[in-house]
């Protein structure tokens, strides 16, 4: 499939949906009168809202009233942050990264460590509050999607430690490429369900694990692993991984005594980055960035940088950009990271992006691996393939603010905050085939070449 | 766009509640008139789908009138979409086959055209939202209302996001067919009762389409929700397949829509295999005399 079918440059130009743009909201941002924090849906501007089946209405209903006495429940918040404390780690460090920061335009860089949570990566958040709210709910049952495994194995980790059943959905093709993930949520009492409909990709899962819920809505809680879907779940993701920048915001005052001027973060579905964001959402001198999966490139069409080249439409819930061809069905995205590879992108993005506040770029897979390369040959951190396009982005951001400096600046002055979302553990094997590690005749080899990650 | 709501279900706007309310038939609704027919001849309507473009445009045509002429009074064609979340196996593999044989989604007007050229069923379309969008609600709508079509049936579009659809088929006077389903709550089936236009879509259980040996009783307590709302026209679908479930749920409701049953027919008889379901599944539709 070519990307011939969308528009390119300027995101929605001159379609008329993209220009729905509540002008109130914009402004308002614009004047600087309105905080754009802890906004509770269903709507971000034109985005958002609930393109759902019917049937499944109620349980939207029961999960926002369920969400929102929780968020009021001293009980409940005390829970979480015994849970992110005792169980996950947290608060995760901040750490200076200097010897990568010499490629960066030599300004400081400091490091989210989000891999130091259990499991690698910021996904614990969401999964702890969402397994709680399940149990709130009254349900027994927790069901999930996911493409690499890594959503999977963290609901998998929530379930095991609550009590509830726990069922993932998992492209046919990711099952066989990802079978230690596979026994990893077996090892947890999960149950994996290969998806063989449709592309058999993360979006099936996603459709799958929706019919399931369908069907067992009663006894059944769907923990979606991203800030999209039907409100709550944008809302509600981002709520349980805003932890991430108000820790991240007062590390960095106490570490560097200002805040930093640039943020930067990985754009899938979009959770690390929304929860990064929302603590400097209000700063703003503070400029955000998300670095989508551009793949091959945006002009080969083999990509995944969905604000960058999608349209405004609906999918899994909500409207927001979204891969698609003319006809409105939903494009195959590609990347290397797995958990990057989805074609549409959490609401709050997409508005984000309209309104200005965010900048939205796509990283290739080549200057991803190079990052991931130079990270943990600095730093002797290996990050996460997708948490590498937050680093690929962070040596251009790092670069461009050392060009630009003001008189009597140095680049030293300038702070960038990365996102580091995950370990990348799970991505040896893909590395070790990307940079020709190893011996052709290794069982490695042979999974690698079937872009296995660990 | 509804940008400016601020809980989960926003009032509806409903254009003109008075004249829209699941369509008296003097509203000029293709879809009431069908089902009211059928009623003046002491029958439920038979509703009966199939997939455009599977496996090509000409076959689906000629299904369509096969249904018309051996005993359907209103045919539902669907469009093929890349991520049908309320569809079972059945379903989903002949939409995939017909996207696979280059269907497109403007070759629906084509097949709306070539059924209500040859047939006086109404003609509705059951879409997924994001095609509808992707081509424009209103220049959709005039398309559709231009090829003869009756209206939509939105299996993942409610009345809270319909602001735009609402106006569209209004303007075009399009037949606007919601669903509602067990888990309904009482004032959501009010909202949707009102905000639809031809009749409501039942969801007989909680689940996706496909062949269920029993429909259960749920369905009978959401067409029985959909009447007290002050539905004139309650249909049922999801999991009907055999004329004994047409009778079993004709007894009490406006209409009975069979699906998968049909699809499985034309995949594994062709046309003639569709019209001698078709005329099986009519036996089913006459009601017991009051």
């Amino acid at each position: 499939m070519t990307d011939t079918h969308q528009d390119t440059g300027n995101p929605g130009a001159g379609d008329g949906a993209a220009d729905a743009i509540d002008a109130g909201t914009a402004e308002a941002f614009l004047s600087h009168d309105q905080s754009l924090r802890h906004a509770p849906g269903p709507y971000f501007g034109a985005y958002g809202g609930r393109w759902m089946p019917e049937s499944l209405i109620a349980a939207l209903d029961e999960l926002q009233d369920t969400f929102d006495k929780a968020k009021a429940d001293p009980e409940f918040t005390a829970q979480v942050a015994d849970l992110n404390r005792n169980y996950a780690g947290r608060p995760s460090l901040l750490t200076e990264a200097q010897r990568f920061a010499e490629h960066c335009g030599g300004v400081r860089v400091f490091l989210k460590r989000e891999d130091l949570n259990h499991t690698g990566s910021h996904k614990i958040n969401n999964v702890l509050g969402q397994a709680l709210i399940a149990k709130r709910m009254g349900k027994t049952r927790v069901i999930a999607e996911t493409g690499a495994g890594q959503h999977g194995v963290a609901s998998a980790t929530a379930a095991a430690l609550l009590g509830l059943e726990c069922v993932v959905y998992m492209g046919a093709e990711d099952t066989r490429r990802q079978a230690l993930n596979v026994a990893r949520m077996q090892l947890l009492g999960a149950t994996v369900i290969p998806v063989t409909n449709g592309s058999q990709t993360l979006k099936d899962a996603i459709n799958d694990a929706l019919r399931d819920w369908v069907a067992n809505v009663e006894t059944t809680h769907y923990l979606l692993g991203t800030a999209a879907g039907a409100h709550p779940f944008p809302a509600m993701v981002r709520y349980f991984h805003e932890v991430i920048g108000e820790e991240a915001r007062e590390q960095i005052l106490d570490q560097a005594g200002r805040l930093p001027d640039a943020i930067c973060a990985c754009v899938g579905g979009g959770s690390n980055a929304i929860g990064m964001f929302h603590g400097f959402l209000d700063d703003r001198d503070v400029a955000l960035y998300g670095f989508e999966a551009g793949g091959d490139g945006v002009e080969t069409g083999r990509h995944a940088a969905t604000i960058t080249l999608g349209r405004p439409g609906v999918l899994h819930g909500a409207r927001s950009y979204l891969m698609q061809d003319e006809d409105g069905q939903t494009m195959e995205s590609h990347s290397i990271s797995a958990g990057l590879d989805y074609p549409g992108v959490g609401p709050e993005h997409a508005y984000l992006a309209d309104i200005g506040r965010a900048h939205y770029e796509p990283i290739t897979d080549a200057e991803a691996m190079e990052a991931f390369r130079l990270l943990s040959q600095t730093e002797g951190i290996i990050p996460a393939i997708e948490t590498a396009h937050a680093l690929a982005g962070a040596m251009k951001v790092g670069r461009r603010l050392a060009a630009d400096l003001g008189p009597g600046e140095q680049a030293s002055d300038k702070i960038v905050v990365v996102n580091l979302s995950g370990r990348g553990d799970k991505d040896v094997a893909t590395a070790a085939g990307y940079f020709d590690l190893l011996p052709d005749d290794s069982a490695e080899q042979e999974i690698a070449q079937e872009g296995e990650q660990l | 766009m509804m940008t400016h709501s601020t809980g989960p279900t926003p009032p509806v706007d409903v254009p003109d509640p008075a004249r829209s309310r699941t369509g008296s038939a003097a509203s000029g609704s293709k879809a009431a008139a069908a089902i009211e027919k059928a009623r003046s001849e002491g029958r439920a309507a038979l509703i009966g789908y199939l997939p455009a473009g599977f496996p090509d445009v000409q076959t689906t045509i000629d299904a369509g009138i096969a249904m018309a002429q051996n005993g359907v009074d209103l045919i539902e064609i669907g469009i093929p979409y890349s991520d049908p979340v309320m569809d079972g196996h059945v379903i989903q593999e002949a939409t995939v086959e017909a996207l696979a044989n280059g269907f497109t989604v403007p070759r629906i007007f084509d097949v709306v055209e070539g059924i209500t050229r040859s047939t006086d069923a109404a003609v509705l379309v059951m879409t997924y939202w994001n095609p509808v969008m992707r081509m424009g609600v209103r220049a959709f709508a005039e398309r559709l209302a231009a090829a003869g079509g009756a209206g939509l049936i939105t299996p993942d579009l409610i009345p809270d996001e319909a602001s735009e659809w609402l106006e569209a088929s209004e303007e075009f006077g399009l037949d606007r067919v919601f669903l509602v389903a067990p888990s309904t709550s009482p004032q959501r089936m009010q909202d949707t009762v009102d905000a639809s236009r031809g009749f409501v879509y039942a969801v007989s259980v909680m689940g996706v389409t496909g062949a269920r040996t029993s429909v259960g009783a749920a369905a009978r307590a959401v067409v029985d929700a959909a009447h007290a709302a002050g539905a004139e026209r309650a249909c049922v679908g999801l999991g009907v397949s055999t004329s004994a479930q047409v009778r079993e749920i004709g007894a009490y409701a406006d209409g009975v829509i069979v699906g998968t049953a049909l699809v499985a027919a034309l995949r594994d008889g062709g046309v003639e295999a569709v019209a001698e379901l078709t005329r099986e599944l009519s036996t089913g539709t006459a009601k017991a005399p009051a």
